[in-house]
């Protein structure tokens, strides 16, 4: 139980910076290494260690599994909206370049939107996964 | 130096693997799993690919530790006794990593200029991204904008995974008396 406080000392201190970086990964994508599937993975496995110290009830406060999954679907439809967004402007599918009135601009948020429908799908997808595993009793 | 760097970590991770097939106590093989993943982060980050050894060191010593430990928590920490000889197993194995060994004879030299990987499209998308995207990091337009769809696709298949997953290991919260009901919709469904 004492070794139990020290972890429980370090996770609180370590999380905010992995969150941090995490999404540091995510925003800062176009300049460094990194982007939407590897700032995703960092934010669930943050969020994955405070399920472990914590506990599974406290995570599922802060993030409930109908929360999760509607983050993974959200993802999704973020990703292929911009697509279509596109093609209502009367670009192709996945055309960024009509989306802003500058091609550049819409380049940008094109790049933006999609990133983040990514981080939305991989993020929920990991800790739904542990969710998933975690909640099974023996 | 580089070379020096790659050997260390290949022969640590040439042992872990050998350990891992002598380790009869699973709680060690995970961990040893988590080690070796870390050490294959570390030797794509001396290959400069920062960004697959971040999912690597995240995915990979992470999350699919902890899975494993989850998974491990359900069943027993001691490996059954084998009921086969290993030794068909090992012999399949050691064709197979020779058979693949032969096959990176035939492979161009890594970082080859004049393969088709650097030659193709791969060569111009340096030169493009300034003018048409205009982000320094071109790896990041790659990605998201020239193969958008590629990625498109590996977002479904993370997506897939998941509601997979989900589908096979989700908790059903459901109250005895929902089963009729449950069973209501699928049935109103199928005569339409």
């Amino acid at each position: 139980m004492r070794l139990d406080v020290v972890l429980r000392v370090v996770v609180k201190l370590l999380l905010p910076f992995i969150l941090v970086f995490g999404f540091f990964v995510q925003f800062h994508g176009e300049i460094s290494p990194g982007g939407g599937f590897q700032a995703g993975v960092i934010v669930g496995a943050g969020l994955i260690l405070y399920a472990i110290m914590f506990g599974l009830d406290l995570a599922m406060r802060v993030v409930s599994v109908r929360a999760v999954e509607k983050l993974v679907c959200l993802g999704v439809l973020l990703y292929m909206g911009t697509g279509f967004a596109g093609m209502l402007l009367g670009g192709n599918f996945l055309d960024y370049n009509v989306l802003s009135y500058d091609p550049i601009k819409g380049q940008h948020l094109g790049i933006i939107l999609i990133e983040l429908g990514v981080l939305f799908t991989v993020a929920g997808t990991m800790v739904a996964i542990f969710y998933a595993f975690a909640g099974r009793e023996k | 130096m580089e070379a020096f760097i790659n050997m260390v970590l290949l022969t640590m991770m040439a042992a872990s693997v050998v350990a891992l097939v002598r380790m009869r106590n699973l709680f060690a093989v995970v961990i040893l799993f988590s080690v070796y993943s870390f050490l294959m982060a570390s030797v794509l980050v001396v290959l400069d690919a920062p960004d697959v050894a971040m999912t690597e060191a995240a995915v990979g010593s992470g999350v699919s530790t902890v899975l494993f430990l989850a998974a491990l928590y359900l069943t027993k920490t001691e490996e059954a006794q084998p009921r086969h000889s290993p030794l068909l197993p090992m012999f399949v194995a050691v064709v197979v990593g020779a058979a693949l060994v032969y096959g990176t004879y035939d492979m161009p030299p890594f970082g080859a200029a004049d393969t088709p990987v650097n030659t193709h499209v791969g060569a111009q998308y340096p030169g493009r991204t300034p003018a048409e995207i205009d982000i320094p990091n071109v790896v990041s337009a790659v990605l998201a904008s020239y193969r958008g769809f590629d990625t498109l696709g590996e977002v479904l298949v993370v997506f897939t995974a998941a509601i997979g997953v989900l589908l096979l290991l989700r908790r059903n919260k459901r109250r005895p008396g929902d089963a009729s009901e449950e069973a209501g919709p699928d049935r109103a469904g199928m005569e339409d």
